[in-house]
């Protein structure tokens, strides 16, 4: 057992699998001897040398080119985009090419490659290096999209994106990189479309997912103080989507509540909302809330971000808001 | 510029019957194809490489079995030069079971993997970085395999070729990149909109490549230099890119006649048809009239079998829509 850092545990997960499966390679702009801009990469550029960890030019259409080729011709491929934002110079490749050309071929080709990406705000960047863009990515058919919100989460599912044969975005939450927890010694291997129950309330459900978990956390046991017992579901993935954790939830507090950083038009939570109005509407004691970011660009001023991205105040304050309407 | 007057003489009367064959192939089965949008049994769109078939043909005729092709949209011409069989192809384009992809990816996506067709891609530019990655596992992987990708003189001013290509330089990658310069982006003339003269050619330097421009309508001069650029890529020498002269005869696609092009400059290169000359340079060099008859008779008689062999598959049920999403063969996205 050690102490590591969410940041720690991107290289500990990526070194588990690298050491397991040579075909597993890494491309990105300074993920070598930089360590990433994150440093989310230290230590495997010495481990794996650079035919393994290899660096890039600026260049996000070269980099998903070439993870989506060589992942047709026998490689797994872990690639970065150093900022989420930066999908946008690249998304032809992402939702054009790797997502559709497994269907379009009638299963000719598989694409068994991760994207990793630092998303979502916290880190007064500002508009163009902040935004969460996971409903980016979960609308598009033929992405997997995992967010881990813990050290633990991060080595487990990297190692199930990584062995998974279908494209993953792996979305890594900026404000979370130095958040640290207790990790278990030897492999760690979780698997993908399996939401966890943190936290098992009576009243209401919260569902959350990567930096909005340890908030939600961190909400119900305020809430708790004013007597609002909640459930927290940490989704860990998008797609797969595991609706049956979170309609067995919903069902047994009759209160949904999503807690979303990625801007309010369609984020997960709007999907989420919508299953659970299908196929739970029964179950339901009052109306479903999300809880989001406002529909705008982030602001990078320190006060403003607060402001914009859920916190910890504002959870509760929705959630005891709607309970005791 | 490389013409067939500086080409090695490397093939005998046997291949350079195979090569007229395979060019004769791409012509009919593409002439048919247009017939059978005429008759609404193939649906869609669909861009013919009527008039540029000795590109697809002398490159092919360079490539090992197992390399890799990235086509584009105009890619029949391509896949069929790669040794995938007609049927299949012209399935595909009839939307039916028995197509390369079940009526799955259409005219702009045909792949057939087991030939070493790696896909054929529909957004300008978005496959040379597509056939880098190929590449960079071939020389991961210690192969000595080498991808070959194909592009119009239209993806020469969009990001993803000046991307690809730097990248390929710097990691010396085995990737030949091959120009289809038909002087016609759509409806506009690709000089009218490209700071070069030479689309591709004039760019190479930029990234320390040889410029290389050849008689796209000469099947053995483009494999001529497609071999030796071919063979300097297999032996880790890095990137080539070829500029390949050519000129479609008809419109971008189905719905387009061509018109905005000069009566007077269509003339001129149809006068170029690589297959009338090659038929002619062929009786120079030997071939007797009774063998290319032969030759012409087999590949119509072929083509029409594809046809009626495609036309026989059936229309794709249900059971195809909601498959092959995921490498498990499925398409969920939730439990």
């Amino acid at each position: 057992m050690a102490q590591l850092t969410y940041r720690e545990a991107i290289a500990r997960g990526i070194a588990q699998e690298m050491q397991r499966d040579q075909s597993v390679v890494m491309i990105g702009e300074d993920i070598g001897a930089a360590g990433g801009v994150f440093k989310g990469t230290v230590g495997l550029f010495d481990e794996f040398g650079p035919l393994r960890v290899r660096d890039t030019p600026i260049s996000e259409q070269a980099i998903l080119g070439a993870a989506m080729g060589a992942a047709m011709t026998g490689l797994r491929p872990i690639a970065e985009i150093m900022f989420a934002d930066f999908f946008a110079v690249c998304w032809d490749i992402v939702a054009n090419e790797i997502a559709k050309s497994r269907y379009m071929t009638n299963g000719q080709v598989s694409f068994p490659l991760v994207i990793r990406s630092g998303n979502g705000g916290g880190l007064r960047f500002g508009a163009q290096h902040s935004q969460s863009v996971e409903n980016w990515a979960m609308m598009v058919p033929g992405l997997k999209v995992v967010v881990p919100s813990n050290a633990v989460d991060v080595i487990g599912l990297m190692a199930a994106s990584v062995r998974d044969n279908d494209p993953v975005i792996f979305l890594e939450e900026k404000a979370l990189y130095a958040s640290k927890m207790d990790v278990p010694d030897g492999e760690i291997v979780d698997e993908l479309g399996k939401a966890s129950v943190l936290r098992q309330g009576a009243d209401a459900t919260m569902v959350a997912l990567g930096n909005m978990v340890p908030r939600s956390m961190a909400a119900a046991e305020k809430l708790a103080e004013e007597g609002i017992d909640c459930t927290v579901v940490d989704l860990r993935s998008l797609v797969p989507l595991d609706v049956t954790t979170v309609l067995r939830e919903v069902g047994s507090t009759g209160h949904l509540f999503t807690v979303e950083e990625n801007p309010r038009l369609l984020g997960w939570g709007a999907e989420l909302a919508s299953i659970v109005a299908e196929e739970a509407f029964y179950d339901l004691d009052g109306p479903i809330v999300r809880i989001t970011t406002p529909h705008i660009p982030l602001p990078a001023a320190d006060a403003l971000e607060d402001m914009a991205i859920p916190s910890v105040g504002r959870i509760v304050e929705s959630v005891s808001k709607a309970m005791n309407a | 510029m490389v013409t067939s007057a500086t080409a090695p003489a490397v093939f005998d009367l046997e291949a350079r019957l195979d090569l007229y064959r395979v060019q004769l192939t791409l012509r009919k089965f593409e002439a048919r194809a247009y017939d059978l949008f005429l008759e609404n049994l193939v649906k869609g769109t669909s861009h013919l490489s009527l008039g540029q078939e000795a590109i697809a043909a002398g490159v092919a005729a360079a490539m090992r079995p197992d390399d890799w092709t990235f086509a584009t949209y105009r890619g029949h011409a391509h896949t069929l030069a790669r040794g995938v069989p007609m049927t299949p192809v012209m399935a595909e384009l009839l939307g039916r079971t028995n197509g390369l992809m079940a009526g799955k990816g259409g005219s702009m996506h045909l792949t057939s993997v087991e030939h070493g067709v790696m896909g054929s891609y529909a957004i300008i530019g978005a496959h040379l970085p597509i056939a880098c990655g190929a590449a960079w596992s071939a020389q991961y992987r210690g192969t000595d395999q080498v991808a070959v990708c194909f592009f119009g003189d239209g993806s020469v001013n969009i990001g993803a070729f000046h991307e690809a290509l730097n990248f390929a330089a710097i990691w010396k990658l085995p990737v030949v990149f091959i120009c289809e310069n038909n002087l016609w982006m759509e409806y506009t003339r690709t000089s009218e909109v490209t700071a070069v003269a030479n689309p591709a050619a004039d760019r190479a330097s930029a990234y320390g490549l040889e410029s290389i421009i050849v008689d796209g309508n000469d099947a053995e001069a483009v494999y001529a230099v497609a071999s030796a650029a071919i063979e300097r890529a297999r032996a880790g020498e890095g990137p080539s890119m070829i500029e390949a002269t050519t000129y479609r005869h008809g419109g971008h696609s189905r719905a387009d006649p061509g018109k905005y092009r000069p009566d007077s400059e269509v003339a001129e290169w149809l006068a170029k048809d690589p297959i009338p000359r090659y038929r002619a340079f062929l009786l120079e060099v030997g071939a007797t009239e009774e063998q290319l008859v032969a030759i012409e008779e087999d590949v119509t008689a072929a083509v029409e079998r594809a046809v009626d062999e495609a036309k026989a598959g059936d229309v794709p049920g249900e059971e195809y829509l909601m498959k092959d999403l995921w490498a498990d063969g499925g398409s969920s996205w939730r439990n």
